[in-house]
């Protein structure tokens, strides 16, 4: 799959990268050749394979649902970059 | 004392012949005097004192008491700062303790500091850590040799001898290659066997905690201490774990061992064929059946888990935004900006090429061709050994396709670095233990691996069958 | 029913499907063990899991996924038995994992059906395509300060069910009596609270409008609306909007839309996204859920009567009317109240309809102008099923009822006290009112004799000044009888 500067800028904005106008070229040429590599896969067969997403055969564990109320801010807030009265604090949103 | 297995240090701990403490000095000196192989992220000599005082009150029954690990630094650890190598996490201070790290301190080890890795585990050198390189201790005069990744730093400092064993995490091959490179025993256990519960994460459903020694047995001790379940992760296995230390029988009589073809790679140096045919003649002379086996399927591992892995990559690296912990760019008049440019700024080169490709292969139109496409060859892969183990006991492979390169190769080409992984990378996919014996040399006389593989929850097996290679090893 | 809209040149049908987010109600939130609580301080309610700190995971909780089902049960839906969580990624200051875990594929509840009532005692099946399973995301604060925004945690990760409908609600009528009847459902089946202004219950309306019997026009989704009296007024305003647009020659664009209920208008939402595109994949985190046969038929055992069973029952069983048994069963906390009085005395079975009355009536009023819910009436069951045994054994006639009730209201003693303490007993003995009747004749010999002349209009004026002799525990019908034969 060839995979040209615009769709390596949509790519990046999706998971929030930020690709400097140099970068782009070389970039979009190392996913265009990774992609066209692992395209080797579509030699392989796989009608009526059942995708594998965990190679684990247990059962889902389930939790009881028992609440633990105790105050975490104090764990939850400490790493933040900025903080306020108890909130995280990001740029204005706009909605 | 030469202090370099766990086995003979307990004994001298129990015996009280040596403090933890003085323990704990004559490794901090170790430490202090190889600097230059940059094998830590954090080290703190007070921090390691103030542990060793605090286990020198504890019971000499603990059966790690006074063992000093290096804990690779993807773990989340309460007293010391946690950064998957990388900036985005450069002050990230943990409040709480991974599970794998807890049970090693419940056992009463001394944690000498947190081991330099690939960012986020991502690579095969340790090259793309935001902390630079670790250089691996077998690295001859005038050259510098990566230890292999991404544990890099777990492998070299026990290779070095700056710790008894140490933590690590493979999900492509990420203990068992370092392992090879360094001359060391590492050992990537099934899927699910270790808590993923604290570990930062790269690609969930392949993650797998795991460890390094200087020996089988050492291996063995702290495979039973870092196994278990755990209540907090949902893929956790609940199965009893053996004593696999007090189970090691290096009796190989009778065994039938698998050798299949398809790891027999062109463009791959003779060393690595020949030393793999003097294992197989290893374990012959000790009553073993060499049995040909194929894993066809074997080539397409590579790409499907070049897809897999950046998928959930993708997005379990999301979290990384600049608003709960870690970096934020000082530039942010947007919430987007924001993110954009912590994200941009506090990822290296090789994470953002894996997070644009997986955010590809999952996104609108792509999916099926890309990751469906990859986790149904997977299953196929799995498959391939499921099969292939109703014919043999375990399989050998060569643990990687080169001896440990120099440190800047193949970073032009990253499908060049990729192949690192092209014997380790289908284990990870059917999710069976794997473990690297150091085993004969190259022509340069570095260190090379064995890879024995197993079925699921099997891992005395190979530890057996590596007791056995380990100890007729000449 | 004809639901057309006129416009100025043609008529056109609305159509409208909604998302329904019901909190689900549990104590922890769906895959940590964080209090669901509401109102605690920012932040406090968060756990390692929530904030989605480096190497968390998450485990589900099993009451969630058996509320789940109960809805699903409760919607006469189909349960699969099999059913993934995915994750849905996409940025936002409030998501901390940067994707939620929700299901996309695979569902743990498949089609079912909500039957909505009209008040001419007509009724209409709306579809539900599936329920799935998600986590809600954080609180986002945008007004406390002119240049950022404040998060709290304490909502991400609450359990969250979405209820998807079929485009098959017509008006911003039916779309109101379809998240009423919705809302009942779940409040019966308790598992949501049914809070809206708390946003335990939100609706995203997708909307569309069409000439009747063309296809499906491009739709809008309104999103996050928390009340029916918005959702009513959005979609009025969202269908007028497209109609102009369309009457005028021009192209509805797909657009997701908020509700500003300031001005009631709809308007896109200003932070548009590059077309979304949620990156959906099995969550790796989580293995898929299985659900035995046996925890659905134990479930099973578990649902109530839910409203439409329950109808059913008082038009059959006490014959009242479609209206008034609506009116009874929409809060389930009405119709238990019904049935508890009911419960209380065998005589009153027959006696359903005076019941319904007084709860539909005076109680309703009364709580109303106190601002109290039905379950926190002072005035019990059992206590209203005493009052209305004393009227219809000719204890008390109504209108001393209604005082009884109010000294009720206020002290929460029983009716039979406060009418023993106040003698408030109905006199029913004749010639008791026989002396209060010849008193009054007497008193008033004019105009007895007015009445004789034809001005029949003063019996109303004798019975008052009986009745107020009386102090209003005359029996009325005997009083009325003596009266008249009196004056014959």
């Amino acid at each position: 799959m060839k995979i040209d500067k615009n769709t390596t800028l949509k790519i990046a904005k999706l998971c929030r990268l930020r690709i400097e106008e140099r970068e782009t070229e070389e970039l979009s040429s190392q996913l265009s050749s990774i992609l066209d590599w692992v395209e080797q896969l579509n030699e392989v067969n796989t009608d009526n394979v059942e995708p594998l997403s965990n190679v684990s055969t247990a059962e889902l564990p389930l939790r009881k649902d028992i609440e633990n109320s105790e105050d975490k801010s104090k764990d939850i807030l400490i790493n933040a970059p900025e903080k306020l009265e108890n909130y995280f604090v990001v740029p204005k949103v706009v909605e | 004392m030469e202090f370099s297995s766990i086995t003979e240090t307990l004994k001298t701990i129990r015996s009280k012949k040596i403090s933890v403490e003085e323990l704990s000095n004559i490794f901090i000196k170790r430490i202090k005097d190889s600097k230059n192989l940059n094998a830590f992220i954090y080290f703190n000599e007070e921090d390691i004192i103030e542990q060793s005082r605090k286990i020198d009150k504890l019971s000499n029954n603990l059966s790690l008491k006074g063992i000093p690990l290096a804990i690779k630094d993807l773990f989340c650890t309460k007293n010391m700062p946690t950064t998957a190598g990388s900036k985005i996490l450069s002050n990230f201070h943990p409040t709480y303790e991974s599970f794998v790290t807890q049970k090693l301190i419940d056992q009463g080890s001394v944690f000498v500091g947190k081991a330099n890795c690939d960012e986020f585990a991502m690579g095969s050198s340790t090259t793309t850590s935001f902390f630079g390189n670790t250089i691996n201790p077998v690295s001859p005069k005038g050259k510098q040799l990566v230890p292999g990744g991404s544990s890099g730093g777990s492998a070299a400092a026990v290779a070095a001898k700056l710790c008894l064993g140490a933590t690590g995490t493979d999900t492509g091959g990420s203990i068992r290659q370092p392992a090879s490179f360094c001359g060391v025993v590492g050992i990537k256990p099934t899927y699910g066997l270790c808590s993923r519960w604290g570990i930062v994460a790269f690609a969930s459903s392949l993650d797998q905690a795991g460890i390094f020694a200087n020996s089988i047995e050492d291996a063995s001790i702290l495979m039973k201490e870092v196994a278990g379940y755990d209540s907090n992760d949902s893929t956790s296995a609940k199965i009893r774990i053996p004593d696999y230390y007090k189970n090691l029988n290096q009796d190989v009589a009778g065994k039938i061992i698998g050798v299949p073809k398809e790891y027999t790679l062109p463009g791959i140096s003779d060393e690595i064929n020949n030393v793999w045919e003097e294992a197989i003649k290893l374990f012959e002379k000790g009553g073993a059946k060499i049995k040909k086996i194929s894993l066809p399927r074997t080539k397409y591992a590579l790409p499907a888990y070049y897809i897999i892995a950046p998928a959930e990559a993708s997005s379990n690296l999301a979290r990384y935004d600049g608003v709960k912990y870690g970096f934020r760019s000082n530039e942010n008049n947007s919430l987007d900006e924001m993110y954009e440019l912590t994200r941009s700024e506090g990822f290296g080169k090789e994470v953002k090429r894996r997070i644009l490709i997986g955010t590809y292969v999952l996104s609108a139109g792509y999916y099926d061709a890309y990751y469906l496409k990859a986790q149904k060859v997977r299953k196929l892969i799995a498959d391939d050994f499921t099969l292939a183990f109703k014919d043999c006991d375990f399989i050998m492979t060569p643990t990687t396709p080169s001896q440990a390169f120099q440190i800047g190769e193949k970073e032009e080409d990253p499908i060049k670095m990729y192949l690192n992984d092209i014997f380790t990378v289908p284990a990870s996919l059917a999710g069976i233990p794997g473990i690297s014996i150091p085993f004969g040399k190259s022509k340069e006389k570095l260190p090379l691996g064995i890879q024995l593989l197993s079925k699921h929850f099997d891992e005395q097996t190979i530890l057996n069958a590596g007791l056995y290679l380990e100890k007729n090893n000449e | 029913m004809n639901n057309l809209i006129k416009g100025t040149k043609f008529e056109w049908e609305t159509i409208i499907g909604l998302e329904i987010h019901a909190q689900v109600k549990s104590n922890s939130k769906l895959f940590s063990s964080s209090s669901t609580k509401f109102g605690s301080k920012p932040n406090s309610q968060v756990s390692l899991v929530d904030a989605a700190m480096p190497g968390m995971l998450p485990v589900i909780n099993e009451f969630c996924v058996k509320q789940a089902i109960k809805t699903g049960i409760g919607l006469k839906a189909k349960i699969n038995q099999y059913s993934v969580f995915d994750r849905k990624n996409y940025f936002y200051a409030d998501l901390p994992q940067g994707y939620q875990i929700s299901q996309y594929k695979y569902p743990i509840v498949g089609e079912g059906v909500v039957t909505i009532d009209f008040n001419n005692g007509e009724s209409k099946d709306i579809r539900i395509v599936r329920l799935h399973l998600e986590q809600d995301a954080g609180k986002s604060l945008h007004d406390q300060n002119p240049v950022k925004t404040y998060v709290d945690l304490n909502r991400s990760g609450v359990a969250l069910m979405e209820i998807v409908s079929e485009p098959d609600l017509r008006s911003a009528e039916e779309a109101a009596l379809y998240i009423t009847k919705l809302r009942s459902i779940l409040m019966y089946l308790d598992v949501c609270d049914g809070n809206m202004q708390e946003g335990s219950l939100r609706a995203d309306v997708n909307i569309s409008v069409r000439k009747p019997g063309e296809n499906y026009g491009t739709r809008c989704e309104i999103k996050n609306l928390n009340s029916i009296k918005f959702i009513k007024q959005a979609i009025e305003f969202e269908a007028k909007r497209q109609i102009g647009i369309l009457e005028k020659g021009g192209e509805i664009e797909q657009n997701t839309l908020l509700f500003d209920s300031l001005i009631s208008k709809t308007r896109p939402m200003r932070n548009k996204e590059e077309a979304h595109d949620y990156r959906y994949f099995p969550d790796p985190d989580l293995l898929p859920l299985k659900i035995e046969d046996s925890l659905i038929q134990s479930l099973v055992k578990e649902i109530p009567e839910l409203p439409d069973e329950r109808k059913k029952r008082y038009i059959n069983d006490f014959h009242l009317s479609n209206y008034d048994s609506s009116v009874l069963t929409s809060e389930k906390q009405t119709s238990d109240y019904f049935d508890k009085v009911l419960e209380s005395d065998n005589d009153l079975k027959g006696s359903a309809k005076l019941v319904a009355n007084w709860i539909t009536s005076e109680l309703f009023a009364i709580l109303n102008k106190h601002d109290l819910d039905i379950h926190q009436s002072p005035i019990s069951p059992e206590h209203l099923g005493i009052l209305i045994k004393l009227i219809i054994s000719d204890k008390i006639s109504g209108k001393i009822a209604k005082e009884v009730f109010e000294e009720m209201f206020q002290s929460k003693e029983s009716p039979e006290k406060i009418v023993k303490e106040k003698d408030l007993i109905q006199v029913t003995d004749t010639k008791e009112i026989e002396i209060i009747i010849e008193k009054i004749l007497n008193d008033n010999q004019d105009k007895v004799r007015e009445y004789k002349e034809g001005k029949i209009k003063l019996l109303g004026f004798f019975v008052g000044q009986a009745m107020k002799e009386s102090m209003g525990k005359a029996n009325p019908k005997k009083l009325n009888q003596i009266l008249l034969n009196k004056l014959r």
